[in-house]
């Protein structure tokens, strides 16, 4: 049995975005500011499907949609139609879903298209408008709980459905196209990925020789990872074993970490799609395209070329830098308050970076502002504190939210310039290291030794410009005694 | 008093606003006979007497202050069940819906009370509109006013019952594939059904929503040109409704039909007509004639097909439509909640619907599974497609087109309600027009042994105005063919 390589792996996903700027529903007029409310408060007539109502399609979220199409290059449709998704489930107030559908005569918002991922391309396949259900909870687990709790509040909010052709060849990729296309979605402003269960995704992936498995309830991007490589494991070692992957859906269990069998080939679904008779054909006019163009804001792809020109920096770390708009717009701010851009980035990239992926957590949920990395610069700049003090300045910052001054006097980071101070601990290092001064007379190298031994005494507070000095000081004076 | 109920909603109207009678008398008067005839014919499931006095007494109040009033002023009117009216129970004829009350009201509703329409009650129908004879009824049959023993058509058998009985003014139904005209015509009574877009269906509740409008159901051409001049209009809440200015459709109402050409549907008299009907319609049509009307025969080639397919389609759509009622959130629901979500549904399902709407629902369910769709429901769709280019051929010869609206008699109650497929044959001629979207309209003319036959015309889309002036050239030219119900 051979290894199964990388580009064996297929994985295509089906990613679910709310339009979360929306102010409200895709097909009524209830708020969509349905998080953290009081359960089934955020409901009317239309969207709890009772008898009689008819939907009335949300013309800001076509323009959204819209605006996404344009943004990943797809082709958008001249008329498109609603189709109905018919199945029974509890958090469905119609029992059907109002979707589209690009099979049985049905077209949807857009087809084709694609988002670049540093030198890959990943082909969009189509982009759809349709409404999300509602919400079930459970006593504990399903498996556990003798009761569901249904929340219609977020039964009608906007979703856009984006479906990817089976191009990404790793988790990792998958978690990169996830961030690119979440970058993308918040520098048009229309969804923010950050709210809870904004994005969900299912994946589907196929390993050679196997068939297209489907992996649903994918919660978060950081999920998907997970979920891809446990199933990954799984496949192959049941095809290690000689086992056949047949077509199946799994679902994500998130707390067991696992995938767990919904349904096989078999048992699929037949969700009988046919046209929504309540809502007409959507003509979309080629001006009303041209014109949501041209207010268009400037997107990742765009923003990180003229990182690149206008910031000259590095091409990965520009990419970096724009693959979240938080991550990108608290750069900028940073770059108007403060000269070396380059600086600026390598912190991000650096420190920032490696504490909110340690931390599991996202750039707006940081207390900080742009001051307080410029702040922070200044004082290695002024030479306040070293570099090495500076990352424990910053670790304290992120922290707390403290403005770098306050930490620094706290904390006592503040580099030592008293002279007197310096030049007892210089007496002392000498002291203790007599082979090493008589050698620094003449040898440059034993300085450093020296310096390094300073160093360790004063647990690197003192300002090394101003303790070189001193040494040199002593050892000349050494040389002449 | 009495003898104000069997004048047309108009006549009333005018007395009203010219003091002659008061609003608050006419209604009291219009429930005694409710009282007095409704354990015969059983044309409503819920009357709202204590609301309707008490907007009749609001209307004698701003008459007396000489306020504005409505075109619909003081009118007694009998609402289809399955239009929703705010805080009134609307039940579809289900005990799916038995004790559902709507928080909202139907955009027609609205606009009745807005012109001064009083609700006298909810109409009694098949359940969820789905029959021609008003038997599939959870709260019973309605019995034709002109032969107790006979269906007074359906599904709007109720709000035509109401009106051939007087015991209502003025009546609004729905049609998907006849329900309107059907019992218009066993009922000997005026029943419109206009072009799909004309009239908001927001509040009606969807049997087939391509298919369906509301539509009024009348003593006669002018009381039905009034109030479908009240209930049309734009409205946002129902997207497919057409941006459209009003039209006051009674201006149509001209003794004039000279040179109107009338296309005499050839289909319409074909296999399973009774020589009864089509002599009755032959009849009419040569008194068109008269009237200086000009008619052809002709024939329309994928006709045939018009009844499949519109079964197909109302099924597929009724299908989707009937799944939200699952006792979750409204509705029946089994008292027992011991069991899991999808047996809940089940049972709900299983006793909350009636034989026929369980039927439909199960045949939409195939018509739009895998491996099916193509071969039903987007093959209706074509044939669909076809019919209207057939019509749209036809009317650039013709300005009418014409036939019986029902093949038959009204027949007798039971008769038929054992062979779904004999029930549904009833609906071949109403069926086209709702596939096609165009007006059709119902009038009565004249009777066979005792029982009244309706006439059928069909015009091109927003024609209403035409359709109405040829409907009332004949009612007035031969008013004792079209002569009212006098159930008394």
């Amino acid at each position: 049995m051979s290894k199964i390589k990388s580009a064996e792996i297929k994985i295509g996903l089906e990613v679910h975005c709310q339009l979360t700027n929306l102010k409200t529903k895709l097909f009524c007029s209830c708020s969509s500011d349905y998080r953290g409310k009081e359960p089934n408060t955020h409901i009317c007539p239309i969207c709890m499907g009772m008898p009689g109502t008819l939907p009335v399609l949300n013309e800001k979220a076509l323009e959204d949609a819209i605006m996404v199409a344009i943004a990943l290059n797809s082709e958008i449709s001249e008329r498109m139609l609603f189709f109905r998704k018919n199945y029974f489930y509890p958090d469905m107030p119609k029992n059907f879903q109002i979707s589209q559908y690009d099979k049985a005569g049905g077209v949807p918002l857009a087809l084709g298209g694609c988002i670049q991922i540093n030198d890959k391309r990943i082909r969009i396949r189509r982009i759809q408008l349709e409404e999300d259900p509602g919400k079930l909870s459970y006593d504990g687990t399903i498996e556990s709980s003798t009761y569901t709790l249904v929340d219609y509040n977020r039964a009608g909010i906007a979703l856009i459905e984006i479906v990817t052709e089976p191009d990404i060849e790793s988790p990792k990729e998958a978690r990169l196209f996830l961030e690119k296309l979440r970058s993308i979605l918040e520098h048009l402003g229309i969804s923010d990925g950050s709210l809870e269960g904004s994005m969900r995704c299912d994946a589907n992936i196929s390993l050679k020789g196997g068939k297209r498995v489907e992996i649903k309830n994918i919660s978060s991007f950081k999920e998907v990872e997970r979920a891809l490589n446990f199933e990954i494991t799984r496949q192959k070692s049941l095809i290690e074993r000689g086992i056949t992957i047949g077509q199946e859906t799994r679902h994500w269990d998130e707390v067991r970490r696992i995938t767990i069998s919904l349904r096989t080939k078999e048992e699929e679904q037949d969700y009988r799609y046919f046209p929504e008779p309540d809502l007409v054909p959507v003509i979309i006019q080629k001006d009303q395209i041209k014109e949501i163009e041209q207010r268009m804001p400037e997107l990742p792809d765009e923003r990180r070329r003229r990182f690149i020109e206008q910031y000259h920096l590095l091409p990965q770390n520009a990419e970096i830098l724009t693959r979240s708009k938080d991550m990108a717009d608290f750069f900028e701010e940073c770059t108007k308050l403060y000269e070396k851009p380059k600086e600026i980035s390598n912190w991000l990239i650096g420190e920032f970076l490696s504490y909110l992926h340690d931390k599991g957590i996202e750039m707006n949920e940081l207390r900080l502002a742009p001051r307080h990395l410029v702040d922070m610069l200044r004082f290695i700049d002024e030479g306040t504190i070293s570099r090495k003090m500076a990352k424990s300045v910053l670790q304290e910052m992120l922290l707390t939210g403290k403005m770098p001054d306050i930490i620094v006097k706290e904390k006592k980071f503040e580099k030592i310039l008293d002279r007197e101070y310096v030049r007892n601990m210089v007496e002392r290092v000498l002291k203790e290291n007599p082979q090493a001064a008589k050698d620094a007379i003449i040898d440059e190298k034993a300085i450093n030794y020296l310096m390094g031994q300073l160093m360790k005494a004063t647990e690197g507070k003192i300002d090394p410009k101003l303790a070189g000095e001193i040494i040199r000081e002593r050892l000349s004076e050494l040389a002449i005694s | 008093m009495s003898r104000y109920a069997e004048l047309p909603a108009y006549e009333i109207v005018e007395r009203i606003k010219a003091h002659e009678i008061k609003a608050e008398d006419y209604i009291a008067s219009l429930y005694e006979r409710i009282k007095r005839i409704e354990k015969d014919v059983h044309a409503y499931i819920t009357l709202t007497e204590d609301l309707a006095l008490k907007k009749a007494r609001e209307i004698d109040k701003k008459i007396e202050k000489g306020e504005k009033t409505g075109r619909l002023c003081g009118a007694g009117i009998a609402i289809k069940d399955n239009i929703c009216m705010k805080g009134v129970r609307t039940t579809c004829a289900s005990p799916m819906l038995e004790k559902f009350i709507p928080p909202y009201n139907a955009t027609v509703v609205k606009r009745i009370e807005d012109e001064d329409g009083i609700i006298l009650g909810k109409a009694n129908m098949d359940e969820f509109a789905m029959g021609s004879s008003t038997e599939y009824s959870y709260f019973g049959t309605t019995h034709n006013p002109w032969d107790l023993k006979r269906v007074p058509g359906g599904s709007s058998g109720g709000s035509a019952a109401a009106i051939a009985s007087s015991t209502a003014s003025l009546a609004l139904g729905s049609d998907t594939g006849g329900s309107i005209r059907c019992p218009a015509s066993f009922c000997l009574v005026v029943g419109l059904k206009p072009t799909y877009g004309l009239v908001s269906r927001f509040g009606l509740i969807a049997y087939a929503n391509s298919l369906e409008q509301i539509g009024p159901i009348t003593k006669d051409v002018r009381d039905c040109a009034l109030l479908l001049s009240c209930i049309t209009s734009h409205d946002p809440l129902d997207s497919t409704s057409v941006d459209k200015p009003q039209e006051d459709y009674t201006k149509y109402l001209m003794d004039d039909i000279n040179g109107i050409r009338i296309g005499v549907i050839k289909e319409f008299f074909g296999e399973g007509t009774q020589d009864s009907v089509a002599k009755g319609v032959w009849d009419a049509i040569l008194k068109l004639e008269e009237l200086g009307a000009n008619y052809q025969e002709i024939s329309l080639k994928n006709l045939h097909y018009a009844l499949p397919s519109y079964y197909i389609i109302a099924m597929s759509e009724a299908s989707s439509n009937l799944a939200r009622y699952d006792g979750l959130r409204y509705g029946y629901r089994i008292p027992d909640k011991s069991y899991d979500w999808s047996t809940v549904y089940s049972k709900d399902r299983r006793f909350g619907f009636g034989f026929e709407v369980k039927r439909r629902i199960i045949l939409g369910t195939f018509a739009l599974s895998a491996g099916y769709y193509n071969e039903y429901y987007l093959k209706a769709q074509k044939i669909r497609t076809l019919i209207k280019r057939d019509f749209e051929m036809a009317f650039k010869r013709f300005d009418v087109l014409i036939g019986p609206t029902m093949p038959i008699l009204p027949f007798k109650i039971g008769e038929k309600v054992q062979d779904p497929l004999e029930m549904y044959m009833c609906d071949v001629d109403t069926v086209p027009a709702n596939l096609v979207g165009i007006p059709s309209i119902s009038i009565p003319c004249g009777f066979s042994l005792g029982l009244p036959i309706g006439l059928q015309m069909m015009v091109p889309p927003f024609r209403e105005g035409l359709l109405l002036r040829v409907a009332f050239s004949f009612q007035r030219n031969f008013p004792t063919l079209a002569r009212l119900g006098n159930y008394e």
